[in-house]
């Protein structure tokens, strides 16, 4: 099962944060499947691990890194309800009662391979289910598909590690305790929990956008989250998994260009094209040109960004093909307000301003900056500067962060300027 | 597992319409699963009666009981699978639209513990 060559240490420490990074999530959902017990199959995964950063070196890095861990981490599971007798009865080990039986362990290896892809997808389904709390389902899904540490996870969301580790107990307890099943949903339930599952990975990755500070460790949000809407578009060949990796590749692709060298939001129409990401912009528009119709939202969502994506500039965007497909979007007031500002593109102003008159002030909007910094903007490409300052300037108090509040100052120097 | 069920009202919910009350389907449902262990209706707020021992001494006074707009109607005990099919259940329940639910899981009393 081993390679036969030995590995220096430099190989071993690359090959195992290589496996830490692919491999975790197989590695943890066969062992909880295996032993039915989150903390036991947590505990006995990170055992794995160390098992090959030590082993590694002697015996050579595994051909199948994947399941050497999955097969160290069984044992080590059995080892542990072997000597805890007590507690083998109140573990559900049914399979590792098996497996003590015959000692196939090593044998077993080929079915380990083959099942890990439903492994993973358990292992998604459970830690997005509904009846988990949101901030739950996001940690757990951090910690147990993506495989990092609670402390990682703790400096992701500026929280104390002892905040996290609490969020994460109370998880797994509430998967145990409420009965939430260890599998992939029946087809009766697949098609609203996966929209379930593509929820966390969307919120993962607009958390990692939420503008304020700690702004590198915000990015690497958003790349753990293209990552899980990889794997998860890869394992359920789901059209609107893809349509999500679509959306957040095309989006992340401007990333570069988001922030001036003074660290000011710099809006979209005048961002400098030659720094978005040309890699990450042809796989999202390969992936929307394969969407099959009629598309779902993070599809829809997806062929917006697209548009802007590959126009040249902000002038020469498709924008009433964009406000056509604002139109297929369900109708909530942060997509009414997009809408508006597309038509004001693809029309003019005046036109945008009227679709803003007929969105109103739904609550939904009524306490955020995004109403006043669009009627704003509206009313300054207008050539109505004076009227765009009281609505830039509530704007401006209600602006999550310091970069958009000097934004929103820059255009109200600009309007008085203009007046 | 066990699940308790709780049948609460709701002040935001749809407004009760016999019409559509279809609480002999879900008995029957509930029954021909297996999952139906038990339950009923409770009377309402106003026959409730409240016990407490004091400092020794026992106070018993009418319903308590803060002025809440949402109180339980009713419950049941159903034998599921698993949460999911607890929630299948709970949602096919009249009062899934009339009101609301509440799943909680029964904790076994364990004398080892």
């Amino acid at each position: 099962m081993t390679g036969t060559v030995a590995a220096t240490p430099a190989e071993v420490r690359a090959a195992v944060a290589a496996a830490h990074r692919d491999e975790w999530a197989r590695v943890f959902g066969a062992l909880v499947r295996f032993t039915g017990d989150w903390s036991l199959a947590e505990d006995c995964t990170q055992e794995a691990f160390a098992r090959a950063l030590e082993r590694w070196g002697a015996e050579g890095v595994p051909r199948s890194p994947g399941g050497w861990l999955t097969v160290t981490a069984r044992r080590r599971a059995i080892d542990v309800v072997r000597r805890s007798g007590v507690e083998a009865d109140k573990l559900r080990l049914m399979v590792a009662d098996e497996q003590l039986a015959a000692p196939a362990a090593d044998a077993a290896l080929g079915d380990v391979d083959a099942d890990w892809r439903d492994d993973v997808l358990r292992l998604i389904f459970t830690c997005a289910h509904p009846a988990l709390p949101m901030e739950g389902r996001v940690a757990l899904t951090l910690r147990t598909v993506a495989g990092l540490t609670t402390a990682e996870i703790a400096r992701l969301f500026l929280v104390s590690e002892a905040t996290m580790s609490q969020r994460l107990l109370r998880a797994k307890r509430k998967i145990a305790e409420a009965g939430i099943p260890y599998r992939v949903p029946p087809p009766a339930l697949i098609a609203d929990r996966t929209s379930g599952v593509l929820a966390v990975v969307y919120l993962l990755f607009t958390e990692g956008y939420a503008p304020d500070d700690g702004r590198v460790v915000r990015d690497e949000l958003a790349e753990e989250a293209i990552r899980l809407a990889r794997l998860v578009a890869d394992l359920t060949r789901d059209p609107e998994s893809r349509g999500l990796l679509a959306l957040l590749l095309l989006q992340h692709a401007r990333r570069g260009a988001r922030l001036d060298d003074a660290g000011d939001v710099v809006p979209l129409d005048e961002q400098r094209r030659e720094l978005w990401d040309p890699v990450a912009i042809a796989a999202g528009l390969r992936l929307v040109a394969e969407a099959p119709l009629p598309r779902g939202p993070y599809a829809v969502q997806a062929a917006i960004a697209a548009e802007h994506d590959r126009a040249p500039s902000a002038s020469d965007t498709d924008w009433p093909r964009i406000v056509a497909l604002y139109d297929d979007l369900p109708q909530h007031p942060v997509i009414r307000l997009n809408r508006a500002v597309a038509v004001a593109m693809a029309i003019g102003p005046d036109a945008g301003l009227a679709a803003l008159d007929d969105l109103g002030e739904p609550a939904a909007l009524a306490a955020g900056h995004l109403l006043p910094a669009a009627r704003g903007e509206l009313l300054r490409r207008a050539g109505r500067p004076d009227e765009a300052v009281p609505f830039l300037e509530r704007a401006r108090h209600l602006a999550p962060s310091e970069a958009e509040k000097r934004l929103f100052t820059r255009r109200i120097a600009e309007c008085r300027d203009a007046v | 597992m066990q699940y308790m069920m709780f049948v609460a009202t709701d002040p935001d919910a749809e407004p009760y319409d016999p019409a559509q009350d279809n609480i002999q389907e879900w008995a029957t449902l509930v029954q021909a699963r297996g999952a139906h262990l038990h339950g009923d209706r409770l009377r309402p707020v106003e026959d409730a009666t409240l016990v407490r021992m004091r400092d020794g001494e026992l106070i018993v006074s009418d319903g308590p009981f803060a002025e809440t707009r949402e109180w339980i109607a009713g419950y049941d005990v159903l034998e599921c699978e698993n949460l999911d099919e607890a929630i299948e259940l709970a949602s096919k329940h009249p009062m899934a639209r009339f009101g609301r639910l509440e799943l909680r899981p029964v904790w076994p009393f364990d004398p080892a513990e």
